[in-house]
């Protein structure tokens, strides 16, 4: 098969991109290692829309987090995905955080950000009742958001693929060549041919340049701890809160998630590529920094934590360009705010493409949206009444904690789940208190009846990450 | 010549630690204990120790694919692995009640296993 | 099984229980014979029984079939007593919600999503398994690290074994004898560690499950971090010190494909919570009248759904006692009023039921802070009793008699339990 564009990388920037070339008459290809798409930096990260005031004036992350940020709302109109516009909070300590909050005050009047305003202690008492007295000024930025980045990217590559995309997942990508009329990637699973590679593989970004001899942007590695709460918490902050940075550390936040969890973090420490490993100091140093800004949070409410790492370019900065290979573009060193850029960084790199050379034929049969998935506890008691006489799966619950029914988890299972984080991350099954106690077993047997396959076959995420031996039967035989 | 063996009483949570000493086969003492039930233990122990076995079988046609089942009696504490081998190698078919026997004397104990749940029809 | 057809299914119930385990089913047998008419179960398995239906293992029934029973045995015959009391059960049914009115909102796929009216309900709902994000092990996130009871499941009831090598955390009743099932189905099992610097399941489940497969148990040591990509591939464990924080320089490696967390156990108390019912902070189930009624009125609760028990039989017998309760209250019958309220104190963490009556007899459980033996339990001023040993592991049950209480007209009872020396002084 050959390809206009082979996008190597289905992260929220690797699907973002594919979907905006699904707009035109383009055959496009987006290659992923893993076995769903988003399993990286994408799935693991803060989840938060910035304000548009945050990043560094000068940078590629400044020019691109308030147009991304802007762009989200119409994603969020075309796309289902937890979006929520809540606003944020930096918060000042002392005198020079307080200088912090009028820098960031001007930087982001600069840009235009719409709706920022200093609150002062009795303001910010009446707002956020459980943050710390000890808050001397809040900077508020309304445009701030949260987004469920898996979401996001599910959504955007099953718009994709239903708008031509083909979609190569389980496809481990070992070496691009350069050839006169384009490229030959060659992957674990077979060889593909394309006119144009974009390179947004994230954590092996720079492996992937020198595949084929581009520049690599010096990657290094910046592990993020996570901490989530117990629903019971719901409520208690309203708004993400930011600590100013100090010289050391840009600070632990407090999140509200979309879905009402509270998480706290993101630590940040140098590490490997592939290290996804939570350690007692970061836990230490996320519940200090958490307790700094909202006392009432304990470390007895956790329910589940986890790390992300984000590639980091040598100048801190967003690799994006063209390179000395003609038609290979790197979208690399993607940190945060890479999630609130990724929506200008898409147009960005299309426009990039047509510069090298790639033609733009409007395809008039674009869809721009998919239907959005049944949340059965969303909705109220009447329609969901409606909906399980309409399909009796919806009146059987699969995960009580989050009350996600059997109907969900098909339905999931139908738009490409094909794991058990699969299944997680699009429905939310297992993600609450008892982390799969009770739903884990009902899962890997719709997946198994489903998929048609032994439940000794359903893994966590593929690869290696089996749940089970074979049958009792198998192993004894 | 006297001999000390050593066991931890299963009859209650205090969890004596027994003592019995023998001369050849004889039991001369039993120490540790607190009260009749680990003298009694300790004897048994040392002399035969046995064991109720409980694990699970294949069956076909029954809403599950395991039936739960269990040695009607103790049996000799060595033969349990064998016992659960042969439990291993047996396939049944639903419908199963509560008490029928699955596998009878089972390695010559003179012991019977018994399904411990009935299984109808799927 | 039994399943009610929708047509079958009321508008109205005396009494609802939420939940068919063992809690569940020995309430509803409670509510008949005190009364109630129409009495519903609603279990959100295939079949009542609930976790009996994994416990394969002998240890059910000493008390009340005065025989010992495996635990489907158990809910086995409990079934046919509750079936005996022409109780309707709906099974694969959930409750969404209990409002301060008792109507219940039911979610089945048989019956749609509806919603009954209840002159009392029971909560039975029992407990849920702690696990390795509540204790914050530290490392990676695999494949392979499961709760014990999740691992019981998998074996005993749907025909898969979870590993080969497998590490367990936790010397808890669960732990334990998943060590010796997955000994007995083939599995290798390569140490249980234990943070306490005692086991903290029966000892009887030591020898039979640990020593008798030379199953090393370690003591006063914990996993600190978990390793592995996509499966399990080791574990890091380390002794800890006195106050139980891992001495890391100590710390050993150990291969294995799987972890299973045998921690402990939670009331399950999401509706209870959402009800607005009074919870105590330290068994985290609702506070309970000597009837089991919450703070709210004709809503009662029973099982691991108030505190976690170690037998199955106290369940049995303070359900049957709750859905008494329940049947009385919804026949318009009240029994007195409670006038004594039971105070934990000293080496005492709780005491259920947190009130009872000075005219009645009540049984009353208690759970102690630390091992002692011998020892005596006292009733404020008035009553005493030798014991000779409590463990923090095995709840300790008391009868308490009117005679008991003679000369104590009501108020605050503390419970304490003192040493025995201390006591004869």
């Amino acid at each position: 098969m050959r390809f206009d564009v082979a996008i190597v990388g289905a992260g929220v920037v690797g699907c973002a991109i594919a979907r905006e070339l699904t707009r035109y008459r383009l055959h496009v290809a987006l290659i992923d290692r893993e076995c769903e798409v988003g399993l990286g930096t994408s799935k693991a990260n803060s989840g938060i829309i910035h304000g548009g005031h945050r990043a560094h004036e000068g940078s590629y992350k400044g020019a691109t987090e308030w147009r991304g940020n802007q762009l989200w709302d119409e994603l969020a109109q075309d796309l289902p995905f937890g979006y929520s516009r809540i606003g944020d909070l930096t918060v000042a300590f002392d005198d020079g955080d307080i200088e912090h909050l009028h820098m960031l005050l001007d930087q982001g009047r600069r840009r235009g950000v719409s709706g920022l305003e200093l609150w002062e202690p009795e303001r910010l008492q009446r707002e956020e009742p459980n943050l710390s007295h000890d808050v001397k000024q809040a900077l508020h930025a309304p445009t701030s958001g949260v987004v469920n980045p898996y979401e996001a990217c599910f959504a955007l590559a099953e718009n994709a693929v239903r708008n031509g995309l083909t979609l190569l997942l389980e496809h481990t990508v070992s070496a691009i060549e350069r050839r006169d009329d384009g490229f030959t990637v060659t992957t674990d699973r077979g060889v593909l041919d394309a006119r144009f590679v974009v390179n947004a593989a994230g954590v092996h970004g720079d492996a992937v340049a020198r595949m084929v001899g581009a520049e690599e942007a010096g990657l290094r590695f910046r592990k993020g701890e996570e901490y989530l709460l117990d629903k019971r918490l719901v409520g208690f902050v309203t708004r993400v809160v930011f600590p100013c940075p100090s010289p050391t550390s840009k600070g632990i936040l407090v999140i509200p998630t979309y879905d009402g969890t509270l998480m706290v973090g993101p630590t940040a420490t140098w590490s490997e590529a592939t290290d996804l490993t939570t350690s007692a100091e970061g836990a230490r140093a996320v519940f200090e920094g958490a307790q700094r800004l909202a006392p009432g949070i304990s470390e007895g409410d956790c329910i589940a934590e986890f790390a992300g790492v984000r590639a980091v370019a040598a100048d801190e900065d967003f690799a994006i360009g063209t390179t000395r290979v003609p038609g290979f573009v790197n979208v690399i060193g993607i940190q945060s705010p890479g999630l609130t850029a990724a929506p200008a960084i898409a147009l960005d790199v299309v426009e990039l493409l047509q510069g090298e050379g790639l033609g733009l034929e409007h395809d008039d049969g674009f869809v721009p949206g998919i239907d959005a998935p049944i949340r059965f506890a969303q909705l109220d008691a009447e329609e969901q009444a409606r909906v399980v006489r309409g399909d009796p799966r919806f009146g059987r619950i699969a995960c009580r904690c989050e009350i996600v029914t059997e109907g969900e988890v098909l339905h999931a299972i139908e738009r490409g789940a094909r794991t058990m984080d699969g299944i997680k991350f699009r429905t939310r099954a297992g993600m609450g208190r008892c982390q799969g106690g009770f739903c884990a077993w009902r899962c890997m047997r719709l997946l198994a009846e489903t998929l048609d396959v032994e439940v000794s076959d359903v893994t966590k995420r593929g690869g290696a990450s089996w749940i089970t031996l074979p049958r009792l039967e198998v192993e004894h035989a | 010549m006297t001999e000390t063996s050593h066991y931890l009483c299963i009859g209650c949570p205090l969890g004596c630690r027994l003592e019995v000493e023998t001369e050849g086969d004889e039991i001369i003492e039993v120490r540790g204990q607190s009260c009749k039930r680990g003298d009694t233990f300790a004897r048994q122990e040392h002399v035969d120790p046995r064991r109720f076995v409980t694990t699970t079988v294949a069956i076909e046609g029954a809403p599950w694919p395991r039936l739960p089942v269990a040695t009607a009696e103790a049996i000799p504490k060595h033969l349990m692995r064998e016992v659960c081998a042969t439990l291993h190698t047996l396939r049944l078919e639903a419908p199963v009640e509560l008490g029928d026997v699955v596998l009878r004397d089972a390695h010559g104990t003179g012991v019977d296993v018994v399904a411990t749940r009935s299984l109808g029809r799927r | 099984m039994p399943d009610l057809q929708p047509w079958q299914l009321e508008r109205r119930y005396d009494v609802v229980v939420v939940g068919g385990g063992p809690a569940g089913l020995a309430a509803a047998v409670g509510a008949r014979e005190q009364g109630a008419e129409r009495v519903l179960i609603v279990d959100r398995e295939s079949e009542p029984g609930g976790i009996l239906q994994q416990c394969i293992h002998h240890g059910f029934g000493l008390h009340h079939f005065k025989e010992e029973l495996t635990g489907p045995a158990y809910a086995q015959r409990y079934l046919e007593r509750v079936l005996e009391h022409d109780v309707d059960i709906v099974t694969d049914a959930y409750v969404l919600d209990v409002d301060p009115t008792r109507r219940v909102s039911l979610l089945s796929g048989r019956h749609g999503r509806t919603e009954v009216d209840a002159g009392a309900v029971v909560l039975a709902m029992g407990a849920r398994e702690r696990t390795r994000e509540a204790i914050r092990i530290p490392g990676t996130r695999p494949a392979g690290v499961m709760t014990a009871g999740f691992a019981q499941k998998l074996v005993n009831m749907a025909g898969y074994l979870p590993g080969r090598r497998v590490a367990i955390l936790g010397s808890g009743d669960i732990g334990l004898i998943m060590a010796r099932r997955l000994m007995l189905e083939g599995a290798e099992v390569v140490g249980v560690f234990e943070l306490m610097p005692h086991a903290n399941g029966l000892t009887r489940n030591v020898v039979q499950c640990l020593h008798d497969f030379d199953i090393p148990l370690h003591l006063s040591t914990t996993v600190v971090r978990i390793h592995g990509h996509d499966r399990v591939d080791k574990v890091s464990v380390a002794p800890v010190d006195e106050a139980l924080r891992p001495r890391m320089a100590e710390a050993w490696e150990v291969p294995c494909d799987t972890l299973l967390v045998s921690i402990g156990l939670i009331p399950d108390n999401e509706l209870a919570r959402a009800l607005g019912v009074r919870l105590d902070p330290v068994t985290t189930g609702p506070v309970v009248t000597s009837t089991m009624e919450t703070s709210r009125d004709g809503v009662f609760a029973c099982g691991n759904t108030v505190h976690i028990h170690d037998l199955v039989d106290w369940v049995s017998q303070e359900s049957q006692l709750a859905g008494g309760g329940a049947g009385a209250f919804a026949s318009g019958r009240r029994s007195s009023a409670d006038n004594v309220r039971l105070v934990p104190g000293r080496n005492v963490r709780s005491c259920v039921p947190h009130t009872i009556t000075t005219d009645r007899e009540h049984t009353v459980f208690l759970r102690v802070t630390k091992s002692l033996a011998p020892c005596s339990l006292r009733l404020g001023e008035v009553y005493e009793r030798p014991l000779r040993y409590v463990v923090p592991g095995e709840m300790v049950t008391l009868k308490v008699r009117p005679r008991f209480l003679q000369g104590f007209h009501g108020g605050n009872l503390h419970v304490d339990v003192v040493p025995r020396e201390e006591a004869a002084a």
